[in-house]
């Protein structure tokens, strides 16, 4: 069998043969515009000097990461110590977007359970029903759940109305609202792998277990969580990756407590304020962290893949 | 030997309004080689699910050794199953594969390892255990399902078609090596097949399930030779069925004349057997070609078909109907040729009188 893919592959190969090159050009060429062009742009101009009212000069500078580690006194003169409000900053974006991450996993997973396991035609109207909020843009979400959550929102009135509370919460810029935003704009990414995977999950599995004196814990541990782990883990990714760089949710739900990378980085590029090579900067420093988390990830794979 | 291992009483099983099985009853003894046998569809998986505790139950009882476990759940049953498509774990090699049961039955780790060392040892399976399922033939796979559903010293264990995967030669060594197992473990097996051959060349007792109930139980023998109605003497080898009237029935026998002639004789019974109108069996191989003016039956050849080591040949009654009859293929028998007229005769004690 392996031997007759082989053979085939080795025929196709030659039918193109000397084309291969060429065969690759449009691959390249996307990656190249899309991917290697405007980050290798932002890895140049973080180690460019700043132009006041933003934009660059073209002259290199460690300035831009040096700000980020160091505080040199207001005149710049004084003896550098370590500067904490910028990693800081990461922390709290970390942390806000693990625990966003956290709940998208804690509600995605049952419910792409559910829906993997409906039958018929329900199956698609409850994928259909868990994308529809997506098809707005992401802003307008994120305002409509501000208006939500605030002190005399819908919620609120809702709650005392019933009269489970006595006096409106105070979710608004909390880091909980935060919490809520990016767990709101990002679910669908939890729930879309993982669904897939249980979708491919052979059910018979669990009847082993079962059969094999498992507890409906232990199948789920032993058996069915490592089984489904491919989508687990990509849902993760995809709703961790983009909470740690998102600004709409912090600034618009968090206010200037709940400052993340995302909303540092923006607000190097827009306004007065600007320092394009410091956010070049800070864009790099994310972008490193992000790769190692990567890179740790595939070669974890590889590792059991091996085994 | 004695001793009941599965006791299934008058249980029925239901979906929606679609009925399943209706008013089983099975003794399966303990120690005991028992298969289940049947056509696709008539409900022997639907049977194993409801011992194994897939299935609930929606009349009747399930005893195992002489306790209820209708109201037990799976891993609560002290039953093991053999599924019919393996159903490995893929992300577990063999080894973790079959010590999963004994680990979730909380035995110690070093007796854990040393069963499973024994069950892959049983299995020759020593040399695979580290590798993943996916990495392994068929016939390997097979092998390490059976492992794993033994390693827990089920008192039951259950097998649902687990040779029907494999090629023809595979399956009979598999066949043997299962019957040595079945032997040397002392577990009773509850085999699931529809291939007849296999049920006969293996069991203890086979029952034969159409349409969701039980036809008959007995050895491959009692089976074979005293079939109780048309669907087990037509499901378990080739037999022909004839019309005839029956005059009185007693003590097992019955007296039959057969269509077209005048002919009385007595043959064995089937126990529904009534006086009135009933079907006579008689296997293809029992038929002797005769003169014509000395046959029970008279007819004209119109097929033979060769089938190496014998012939099968078909005769055509006056009535219409065909009877065929198996010869051996050897240079003393005499091969009608088509058109020739024959006649057909049978030691009646090899017939059978079934339930109508
Ligand atoms: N979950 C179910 N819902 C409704 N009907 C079912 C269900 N499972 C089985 N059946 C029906 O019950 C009958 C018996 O099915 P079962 O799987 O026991 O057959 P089987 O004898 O094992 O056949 P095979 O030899 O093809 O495996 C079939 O008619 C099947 O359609
Ligand atoms: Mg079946």
């Amino acid at each position: 069998m392996a031997a007759q893919i082989a053979k085939k592959s080795t025929s196709n190969t030659s039918t193109y043969a000397g084309l291969g090159v060429f065969l690759m050009l449009p691959s390249w060429a996307v990656i190249g515009f899309f991917l290697v062009l405007p980050v290798g742009m932002m890895l140049i101009y973080s180690f460019l000097t700043k132009e006041f009212r933003g934009g660059v000069i073209w002259e290199f500078s460690l300035n831009a990461y040096d700000q980020f580690f160091f505080d040199r006194g207001l005149f710049g003169d004084a003896p550098p110590v370590i500067e904490w409000t910028y990693i800081n900053i990461f922390w709290r974006s970390i942390w806000q977007a693990g625990v966003a991450t956290f709940f998208s996993l804690l509600i995605g997973f049952p419910t792409a359970w559910f829906i993997a396991t409906r039958t018929g035609p329900n199956k698609s109207v409850w994928l259909f029903l868990i994308t529809i909020p997506y098809w707005v843009n992401l802003l307008i979400r994120t305002i409509s759940m501000k208006f939500l959550i605030r002190d005399t929102g819908p919620l609120n009135e809702w709650l005392l109305s019933l009269g489970v509370i006595s006096e409106p919460i105070h979710i608004i810029n909390t880091s909980f609202a935060v919490q809520l935003g990016l767990f709101y704009s990002y679910l669908p990414f939890m729930v879309l792998p993982i669904y897939a995977s249980v979708e491919r999950y052979n059910f018979a599995y669990s009847e082993v277990a079962a059969d094999l004196y498992a507890s409906r814990r232990a199948t789920l541990t032993k058996i069915i969580i490592p089984i489904v782990k491919p989508g687990i883990i990509a849902g993760c990714i995809l709703v961790f990756v983009p909470s740690l760089g998102a600004f709409l949710a912090p600034d618009l739900l968090g206010g200037a407590k709940n400052f993340m990378i995302g909303s540092l980085i923006e607000e190097q590029f827009k306004g007065n304020a600007g320092n394009w090579p410091f956010g070049a900067a800070v864009s790099m420093i994310l972008l490193s962290m992000v790769l190692v988390v990567l890179t740790f990830y595939a070669r974890q794979q590889a590792k059991e893949g091996a085994r | 030997m004695s001793e009941i291992a599965v006791d299934i009483l008058n249980m029925t099983k239901r979906y929606g309004s679609f009925v399943a099985l209706r008013d089983v009853c099975l003794s399966i003894k303990d120690n005991e080689f028992f298969t289940l046998l049947g056509p696709s569809g008539c409900g022997k998986t639907t049977l194993l699910r409801t011992i194994a505790g897939f299935e609930a139950i929606s009349e009747g009882a399930i005893k195992l050794y002489g306790e209820d476990i209708a109201d037990l759940p799976p891993n609560k049953r002290p039953v093991n199953t053999v599924f019919q498509q393996y159903a490995l774990f893929p992300h577990m090699n063999v080894r973790a594969n079959v010590i999963f049961g004994l680990q979730r039955l909380g035995q110690d780790e070093t007796t854990a390892r040393a069963r499973v060392d024994e069950v892959l040892d049983m299995v020759q399976l020593m040399e695979f255990a580290d590798r993943l399922p996916a990495q392994l033939s068929g016939g390997q796979q097979q092998r390490v399902a059976l492992a794993r559903a033994l390693a827990p010293k089920p008192k039951v264990l259950l097998l649902d078609e687990p040779l029907s995967a494999l090629d023809l030669k595979l399956r009979q060594s598999v066949r043997q090596e299962l019957q040595q197992i079945q032997q040397t473990t002392g577990i009773t097996f509850v085999f699931v097949t529809h291939d007849q051959e296999e049920a006969l060349t293996m069991s203890d007792r086979i029952a034969v399930i159409a349409d969701g109930q039980v036809q008959q139980v007995g050895s491959a023998r009692d089976i074979y030779e005293a079939p109780q109605n048309r669907f087990v003497a037509d499901f378990i080898g080739e037999t022909n069925l004839i019309d005839v009237a029956v005059s009185s029935v007693s003590g097992g026998y019955a007296t039959c004349v057969l269509p077209g002639g005048d002919v009385q004789f007595t043959c064995p019974a089937a126990a529904g057997a009534v006086v009135g109108h009933g079907h006579l069996s008689v296997r293809p191989e029992r038929v002797s070609l005769v003169k014509p003016q000395d046959g029970l039956l008279r007819g004209v050849t119109t097929r033979q078909v060769y089938l190496g080591t014998d012939m099968s040949v078909d005769v055509r009654l006056e009535g219409g109907k065909i009877i065929t009859l198996r010869l051996q293929n050897s240079e003393e028998t005499h091969i009608p040729e088509i058109g020739d007229p024959v006649g057909l005769n049978f030691e009646t004690g090899t017939a059978r009188l079934l339930e109508d």
